[in-house]
């Protein structure tokens, strides 16, 4: 549904976006991660067709969004960031006219209207006018606009931004949900909700993708992904390390705390998998070990996010060095 | 093209309803009429004149509209981009000049509402005497016109800044050089060192100038031209900025 290619974006001498290219297909909800100042909102201005971009090619269900933009936003609802909305219209106003901009009209519209407003929740303030309501609101007003035409493409800039616990994640089931039979993009700085709501992931730093791949493939590039953590009751650490140490599939370990004991092993490159993870079980067993926990980590995104990008200066790793 | 009237029409309504839900039509309504009765009555003189007609009454729009039209005009963009709802507007399948003609019309309709209201120096000039109803008719033509050619330099000046004090400035400060180009006071100085053609050609891009003629009962299609000329070449210009703004 969304085919980005080689997206380039310049603001004056700054680059803003540099060379970004993917695609989305149907029933596929799209992860933009990255630090702040990456270039996230920037793309999807693009893809949006609200900035044109310095260099690239954007197609929206098979429309040129650049030189065919109007059926391309039509097929689009967009959410942009911190959601803004025209403060002296009630919410159902504001929903109204977004129908109507939408070509929707007489019962279409009033249908279109109250669905929304079930879906986000809103019917508690529908007759409220938008600038009297709580930031939480005004957020999901602004969202509700954004599906009032049951758009095939969906566009979220931080969409859970400012919401608290409970609506945030009422926000993250509704995308998933959504997720099924549409083409969505979200960003978020937020790792857990990449794991909770995305089938794919982007990372991006500096204008530029520095990972792609499921939440899975990510959190695998983990330093720590694969590695068996082996938690005792009771035993002498350096016994227990030179023990597993010893053990063919593994090439190092190491003792994370000494009481309660935990040791961390780390696979050969070749030994990943759950066979490594029996073969420290059979030690374990052999040696009457207290085992408390025994686990595969399957990495953390925040340490792949961490790895690839330096939120600071927004540089990456390579280029700081 | 349908589909172009039916956008224009529902971001029309949605700015005049803005402008409703504000007290900004309000009170922009009653300021206009009570200076422009001010003006009328107190100023002019309109009943010692004892004539049956109601140049003192147009004689003043050039300068009531001065300010009041830029502080109509003023929010028609700069408050889009400061709100940020100008990527919603801008994302929706509308094009940016459907949306910069909606919301012109919603502002013009405003001041047309409130150059109605004045209906009753109308009534009045009739029942006190027998004025020439054509040459009234035309010079509410003429304020209409004028009124949205200040209002067109006003949607064109909001487009550049976010701040609704600066585009209330510029376009205060262009509408004053479209007046004073043609205003008695200045074209009499200019004479005394300018040869006269330049004097003529100045005069010629002012308000002033088209709009006695008009409120004179002459509706000469040149300064109708003159009028929708302003107005088609600001917005536009407006058009020109958003998209500036866009590509950064
Ligand atoms: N209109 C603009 N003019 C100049 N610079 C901009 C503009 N919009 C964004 N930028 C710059 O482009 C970079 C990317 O911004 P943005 O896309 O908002 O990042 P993100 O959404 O990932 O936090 C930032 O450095 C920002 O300062
Ligand atoms: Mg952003």
């Amino acid at each position: 549904m969304i085919k980005v290619r080689n997206l380039k974006k310049n603001f004056g001498p700054k680059v803003a976006v540099n060379g970004v290219s993917f695609t989305v297909a149907k029933g596929e909800v799209l992860g933009f991660l990255g630090p702040n100042g990456a270039g996230k909102s920037t793309t999807m201005r693009m893809i949006t067709g609200f900035i044109p971009p310095t260099d690239g090619e954007i197609s929206v269900g098979g429309f040129d969004m650049l030189n065919d933009p109007i059926p391309a936003k039509r097929l689009i609802g967009y959410l942009p960031e911190n959601a803004p909305s025209y403060g002296d219209m009630t919410v159902q106003g504001f929903l109204s006219f977004a129908a109507e901009l939408r070509g929707l009209a007489g019962d279409a519209r009033r249908q279109a209207v109250e669905r929304a407003i079930e879906m986000c929740f809103l019917e508690a303030v529908r007759h409220q006018s938008i600038e009297t309501l709580s930031k939480g609101f005004r957020h999901r007003t602004c969202f509700a606009q954004s599906i009032i035409h049951d758009p095939e493409v969906l566009i979220l800039d931080e969409p859970t931004d400012g919401l608290d616990p409970n609506q945030k994640h009422e926000v993250r089931t509704l995308i998933r949900r959504m997720g099924e039979k549409k083409a969505i993009i979200f960003s978020t700085h937020i790792l857990e909700e990449v794991e909770a709501v995305c089938s794919r992931a982007i990372i991006i730093d500096r204008g530029a993708i520095v990972a792609n791949g499921t939440p899975a493939e990510l959190k695998a590039r983990s330093e720590n992904a694969g590695a068996v953590v082996l938690r005792l009751a009771s035993g002498a650490a350096a016994g227990v390390k030179s023990k597993i140490d010893g053990i063919s599939a593994v090439e190092r370990s190491v003792v994370v705390s000494e009481s309660p004991l935990v040791v961390r092993a780390f696979p050969r490159k070749s030994g990943r998998g759950p066979e490594f993870a029996r073969a420290v079980g059979e030690v374990a067993l052999r040696e009457r070990w207290a085992v408390e926990e025994l686990h595969t980590e399957e990495g953390r995104l925040d340490e792949v996010f961490r790895d690839i990008t330096l939120p600071d200066t927004g540089a990456t790793k390579e280029e700081a060095q | 093209m349908s589909d172009s009237i039916r956008n224009i029409r529902t971001i029309a309504k949605r700015e005049f309803g803005g402008y409703f839900a504000s007290p900004v039509a309000f009170v922009f309504i009653v300021i206009f009429l009570l200076l422009a009765a001010f003006f009328t009555f107190m100023i002019a003189g309109f009943f010692e004149r004892g004539e049956a007609n109601l140049q003192t009454f147009f004689t003043w729009h050039p300068w009531l509209y001065l300010f009041l039209v830029p502080a109509v005009g003023m929010r028609l963009w700069s408050d889009e981009r400061r709100l940020g709802t100008i990527e919603l507007l801008l994302t929706m399948p509308v094009t940016a000049w459907q949306a910069i003609v909606g919301k012109f019309l919603a502002a013009w309709a405003v001041l047309a509402l409130a150059l109605a209201l004045t209906f009753p120096v109308v009534i009045t000039v009739n029942y006190l005497g027998h004025p020439d109803n054509g040459v009234i008719l035309g010079g509410y033509i003429g304020s209409l016109l004028m009124a949205g050619a200040y209002l067109s330099i006003s949607s064109m000046t909001s487009a550049l800044t976010r701040n609704q004090v600066v585009s209330f400035i510029l376009a205060v400060v262009l509408a004053l050089f479209l007046i004073l180009a043609g205003y008695p006071p200045v074209t009499g100085l200019l004479v005394q060192w300018a040869s006269p053609w330049f004097v003529d050609g100045v005069a010629a891009v002012s308000m002033m100038t088209h709009f006695e003629s008009i409120q004179k009962g002459v509706l000469d299609s040149r300064d109708v031209l003159y009028f929708l000329s302003i107005i088609v070449f600001s917005l536009f210009t407006t058009g020109v900025i958003v998209r500036a703004h866009r590509a950064g």
